[in-house]
């Protein structure tokens, strides 16, 4: 109880201070314009003649390889610019509730950007009568992966002062994670790696710890255990990390 | 209520803090002196549970920082230094922030966050964006944020840093206020403010404790303690011979019509200048008795006797 009255008082806080700037609402504009017109117009949603969201689905590891470490960037470096770290963690909480709650708070932020999302579900059911099954299982991925991507700009956040600093360098972080598992780019690399048996497990190793074929897998409606327990552990992972920095860099 | 035992804080090879002990009870004001840099701001993150201490421990109404952090930062109210706060919220949304962390809710939350905001005087900005505000009166959100639990245990890392002569008066009157139901731990390095409000003083240099009395205490070892300054209309070669052949004066110092006779023995020489003055037609406008200056023993105390001298 008593552990969950503080990180709750945190949630609160980071979310209202979300909304209270003009971060909240800069994002979500951005977001939804952006989806809406990567699917609508790029990826081609009425051509496609199919009653489903994969054209919308489809661009969401793109676009919050951009927005998602945007949201993050300030996390922790802004507290560590302005001293505040000094107040929150002098308060009776400890580290880790004070990084669950951050984490919690800007994953329901993006979790409210992707409930946004909703009329191209009204119209994708008004054009055709869609697997339900399947845009559920799309936006339950796309939720997990908006929270993995969260959780490496937190840890990208944790490590340094400068906003600016925390983005570049996630999303740099982030795109290797995708790229490492995204088709076009494994199957180049598995071409060119042809001759050497080392360098193929190498690779297969890398590209498993990718977002990507995770991702796809939910996406396409197949609900296996080893996907979420990827993106989980991934979570895990750098929120783990996340508190190693702030344990040995917060004064600095 | 509050008692440090051997801190010790060392970033890589550098020894910030090394072997810091002391107790502070309820009912004391405790100075934390020292020049910059010499260890005040580590001690108190360390006491606070920002940083954890490479040894040693400090225990806050019997709860050890260390093992038992989270019970241990209950019993702290903590002002850092340059009084941080949330710049995007109102006043009164950061307050009542920090009374949700604290546990308080519902109608308890509200009555602590008025109270913390009357005390601190902060009614006229409550509603306003603690960003917006000046420096002093975010000094006082930081402040009501440190008080608004009634800790028994109260840090402020330089209370009255940056503030003008009005809000640092207004500071210290609260920390009197408080001063008999707390602990209270103040680090500065404004020395009227020890006279003004501290029962004890501690002074810290290169990461140790040089010197630790009532600020009475630290007075008296000035080399300055027990002389006299006479002031007299007409300065004259006798008048400075007469003085220096005083058996309980070191020495004589003149400035113009104002000589300072350094004691030999601080108990005797007023009394012994007060007859000299009386037996001779010198016309003294002026006779003070010093106490010390404790900027001079900190001067000394912080820098080692050879380097004081030769800055003098």
């Amino acid at each position: 109880m008593d552990c969950l009255h503080n990180t709750k008082a945190i949630i609160k806080r980071e979310l209202k201070s979300y909304f209270e700037s003009p971060i909240a609402y800069v994002f979500l504009v951005v977001f939804l314009m952006l989806t809406a017109f990567l699917t609508f117009m790029v990826g081609r949603y009425y051509e496609n003649g199919q009653a489903d969201l994969r054209a919308f689905f489809w661009w969401h590891p793109w676009v919050y390889l951009i927005l998602v470490p945007a949201a993050a960037m300030r996390l922790w470096a802004e507290e560590r610019r302005s001293g505040t770290i000094e107040l929150l963690l002098t308060l009776p909480v400890t580290l880790s509730q004070a990084i669950l709650g951050k984490f919690l708070a800007a994953w329901t932020f993006l979790a409210i950007a992707l409930v946004l999302t909703f009329p191209v579900i009204l119209t994708t059911y008004y054009l055709g009568s869609p697997d339900s099954g399947v845009i559920l299982c799309g936006y339950i991925g796309s939720f997990f992966l908006a929270g993995t991507y969260l959780s490496v700009g937190m840890l990208t956040s944790a490590m340094t002062r400068n906003q600016v600093i925390s983005f570049v360098v996630s999303v740099l972080a982030c795109l290797f994670l995708l790229l490492a598992g995204w088709p076009p780019v494994t199957d180049f690399l598995v071409r060119a790696a042809q001759d050497s048996p080392a360098l193929q497990w190498i690779l297969q190793a890398v590209s498993s710890l990718s977002f990507m074929p995770h991702f796809e897998n939910i996406q396409r409606g197949v609900v296996a255990v080893r996907d979420w327990v990827y993106f989980i552990s991934i979570m895990a992972f750098m929120l783990f990390a996340t508190h190693l920095v702030l344990e040995n860099r917060k004064a600095s | 209520m509050l008692e440090i035992q051997e801190l010790h804080k060392h970033f890589g090879p550098i020894q910030a803090v090394r072997g810091v002990s002391f107790q502070v009870e309820k009912g004391e004001v405790l100075g934390f002196l020292g020049p910059n840099g010499a260890g005040k701001s580590t001690t108190m993150r360390m006491i606070t549970g920002f940083l954890p201490p490479t040894s040693g421990t400090a225990r806050l109404n019997g709860h050890d920082i260390t093992d038992d952090a989270v019970e241990a930062k209950r019993q702290i109210g903590y002002l850092p230094e340059n009084a941080p706060a949330y710049g995007d919220m109102t006043v009164t949304n950061f307050l009542r922030f920090i009374a949700e962390v604290r546990g308080f809710s519902g109608k308890d939350r509200d009555l602590r966050v008025d109270a913390a905001i009357e005390k601190a005087r902060l009614s006229s900005v409550r509603h306003q964006t603690i960003g917006t505000l000046s420096k002093g009166y975010r000094q006082r959100v930081c402040f009501s944020q440190a008080i608004l639990h009634d800790p028994p245990v109260l840090i402020m890392d330089e209370p009255t840093d940056g503030l003008d002569p009005n809000q640092k008066h207004l500071v210290r009157n609260m920390i009197r206020e408080m001063a008999s139901r707390k602990a209270i731990v103040i680090s500065t390095h404004i020395l009227e403010e020890v006279e003004a409000v501290c029962s004890r003083a501690i002074i810290i240099a290169n990461g140790r404790i040089v010197a630790n009395g009532s600020p009475a205490e630290l007075k008296a070892r000035s080399n300055l303690h027990g002389a006299v300054e006479l002031t007299v209309k007409q300065p004259e070669e006798a008048i400075y011979r007469e003085l220096s052949g005083l058996p309980s004066a070191a020495r004589v110092e003149q400035d113009g019509p104002q000589y300072t006779i350094y004691p030999r023995n601080p108990e005797r020489l007023f009394t012994d200048v007060t007859q000299l003055v009386r037996q001779h037609d010198w016309h003294p406008t002026g006779l003070k008795h010093i106490e010390g200056r404790l900027e001079d023993v900190f001067r000394e105390l912080t820098l080692g006797p050879d380097t004081s001298n030769r800055l003098n």
